[in-house]
């Protein structure tokens, strides 16, 4: 839902990182205000999965130039764990495995933290299960995975429900979802698709990243960018997706080509 | 002029303050005292004490055995008698029974005055003379210093026996003193009886707790031992546990252990015919300069026998943590199927782990698995947490006691419950 005078939510300006010794980012420039939903496509290595590390704050990502504010704030001034507090969500795009830690208690200790933030009472343990109940039924999964460890053993689509139930949980107001169509069948689609656009709302923002047109048949972006080699090279509507789908990316070298040319 | 070790001057002190041999086991602390002051002391050049300084237990402060209570001499605990108390619902079966055993009193029996349930009673002094260091014997460790010291300074014995067809739930919980505690347990499990032993020790400042259980299972017998031991900085844990398992029987035997500035702990388990099954889990937790040190050894002594055995250590400040494990499969246990893994947490620089499987396999018809992980907290899982608004050290934690997860969940319930184990991993 595009409304040019919604508040800007995120606004990245010349970003630029690096992992070890490699510049990844090479100058990004997007922002996004609220109600909106975009889209990041690109090839294999462009930068898409190190932009979304970068907002998230993983400390293996090197900011080397470059500005991000998250709702007026600046977001590098934050720790990983302050910008989920301040509601800044990112869904992997291979979540972690943690044997030994209960999914029930690791969903628990997180919401809570996002709610003392937002100046919300605190859940108790029975009061966390009757909401984290409710919250199951978004993403269609069985309770059982609940009392599993964090993602020990799921599966590909159930651990991209579970980010979505940790999303519906945490109540964001970006969140950056990256590749989260990986791995899943038509069906796991449907529903984290669904999920997605059940907690999409004028007052929040969402940021995919994603290689096919086939997540966004599911959920409509505002926006569609391409990006390429650490920038993005053409924003468009949705209908730029499409055209991606049918040509490829050959072309963005193209482009890619002539802009270093120029 | 040879300059006398430190240890030496300890053992000789400890072996002036005891007191004089009483109770049941007077004979056996005459011999002990004998092969205490004969026996070489534990020192660096001895394969199985290669990386453990025995000579830390001469820098415990206090000084040990300066504290030892003569006979007599120890009012505070000397007219204390254990504690049996049933769960809710009575003396049955499956309630859980808590005895609680008080610290010093020289000679006295445990056991005096305590009702126990059907399906558990006590040897007699008979049959208490019959077995009591056979399952040591049986196990290669009765002449092991640590043992001896055991034998020197136990003066009471805590000798049991199940029967019965119903599965009994037992805890018991030893209070700790200042100076040197010595307890022996002996359990004899009749064929096809079940035990659930949850065991306990603590420590106060400058106390030295020795413990010696013998433990023989009957054919298909099964026992759940869980031992929880958490110590302090200035005391220290020397504990063998000897098992003999006849065939069809089960082990398992779950330990976790830190907080000591010195503790070393044996699990010897002998499969005398084979088609047993051994399941063991340790977690030993060291930090600042304590010192932890496990040598486990189990024997096959017929075909088909089996064993799991997992052992776990967390590594923080400058403690150190040995682990050796040793796995016999003479020719005899053709069919054994054995599989060892040691892992191991390192949060510091300073830290020092030393981790060694020993397997000496004759038999050739065998599945014998051994390894050994050493790892820090794993980046991507901190980030994980931590993007999800868990602060870094909360997240630290949350690894941390997920990582000591699979060996606390195997501790009996009473033994996971006791709140000195939970503290020591929170402060970790």
């Amino acid at each position: 839902m595009i409304r040019p005078d919604a508040p800007v939510l995120l606004e990245i300006c010349d970003l630029h990182a690096r992992v070890e010794d490699k510049a990844i980012l090479k100058g990004v420039n997007l922002t996004i205000r609220a109600g909106e939903i975009h889209a990041v496509m690109g090839r294999n290595g462009s930068g898409k999965s190190t932009l979304s590390k970068v907002l998230a704050g993983h400390p293996a990502y090197i900011v080397t130039a470059g500005t991000v504010t998250y709702r007026g704030q600046d977001l590098f001034a934050l720790t990983p764990e302050e910008r989920a507090r301040a509601g800044v969500f990112l869904g992997f795009q291979y979540p972690v495995e943690i044997p030994g830690v209960s999914n029930l208690e690791f969903l628990r200790v997180a919401t809570n933290a996002r709610r003392q933030a937002k100046q919300e009472e605190e859940l108790d343990t029975f009061a966390f299960e009757d909401l984290v109940r409710e919250r199951l039924a978004l993403v269609q999964m069985d309770p059982a995975f609940l009392d599993r460890s964090v993602n020990e053993g799921f599966s590909g689509g159930e651990k991209k429900r579970n980010e979505i139930l940790q999303m519906a949980l945490l109540d964001p107001c970006v969140a950056i979802l990256d590749e989260t169509d990986s791995g899943l069948d038509i069906d796991a689609l449907r529903i984290v698709a669904g999920g997605v656009n059940h907690l999409a709302s004028p007052d929040n923002a969402t940021l995919l990243i994603t290689h096919y047109q086939r997540l966004l048949d599911a959920i409509t972006p505002d926006y569609v960018h391409v990006m390429a080699s650490g920038r993005i090279l053409r924003t468009a509507g949705k209908e730029l997706a499409l055209e991606l789908e049918s040509r490829g990316y050959d072309w963005v070298d193209e482009e890619l080509a002539a802009l270093e040319l120029a | 002029m040879a300059v006398r070790s430190p240890l030496l001057d300890w053992r000789d002190r400890l072996l002036d303050a005891l007191p004089a041999p009483v109770g049941p086991l007077a004979s056996v602390q005459e011999r002990g005292r004998l092969a205490l002051r004969t026996l070489d002391l534990p020192h660096g050049r001895q394969e199985s004490w290669r990386f453990t300084d025995a000579g830390r237990l001469a820098g415990l402060s206090p000084q040990l055995p300066a504290t030892v209570p003569a006979q007599g001499n120890h009012p505070a605990t000397t007219a204390r008698r254990s504690t049996l108390t049933p769960a809710p619902g009575g003396i049955d079966s499956e309630a859980l029974l808590t005895l609680v055993i008080p610290a010093g009193s020289p000679g006295s029996d445990p056991l005096e005055g305590v009702e126990l349930p059907p399906g558990l009673s006590r040897l007699s002094a008979a049959e208490v003379q019959q077995a009591l260091g056979h399952t040591l014997g049986n196990t290669g460790c009765e002449h092991d210093w640590p043992v001896e010291l055991n034998h020197a300074s136990a003066s009471s014995l805590v000798a049991l026996r199940v029967g019965g067809r119903s599965r009994l739930r037992l805890a018991l919980q030893f209070e700790a003193a200042p100076g040197l505690q010595a307890h022996r347990l002996l359990l004899i499990l009749e064929e096809k009886t079940e035990l659930e032993l949850s065991q306990h020790h603590s420590a106060v400042a400058g106390s030295l707790c020795s413990l010696v259980v013998e433990a023989h299972l009957g054919r298909g017998a099964r026992l759940d031992h869980g031992l929880v031991a958490v110590g302090t900085a200035d005391a220290a844990f020397l504990a063998h546990l000897a098992v003999e398992q006849e065939p069809e029987s089960r082990l398992t035997l779950v330990c976790a252990s830190g907080g000591w500035g010195f503790s070393r702990l044996e699990p010897h388990v002998h499969q005398v015919d084979g088609t047993a099954h051994s399941v063991l889990r340790g977690l030993q937790l060291v930090d600042h300069d304590q010192l932890a040190d496990t040598h486990s050894r189990i024997r096959f002594s017929g075909p088909e026998g089996q064993l799991d055995q997992l052992h776990k250590v967390v590594a923080a400040g400058s403690g150190r943590s040995v682990f050796n494990g040793a796995v016999q499969v003479p020719r005899a246990a053709q069919r054994t199927e054995a599989a060892q893994m040691s892992r191991a947490l390192l949060l510091s620089d300073r830290a020092r782990i030393d981790t060694k499987p020993e397997l000496e396999i004759v038999a050739d018809d065998v599945r014998c698995a051994h390894g050994a992980t050493v790892s820090s907290l794993q980046e991507d899982e901190l980030f994980y947490l931590q993007s999800r608004g868990i602060g870094h050290d909360q997240a630290a934690a949350l690894l941390k006691r997920a990582f000591c997860e699979d060996v606390l969940r195997a501790l009996p319930v009473p033994a996971r419950a006791w709140p000195g184990l939970n503290a020591l991993l929170q402060e970790i």
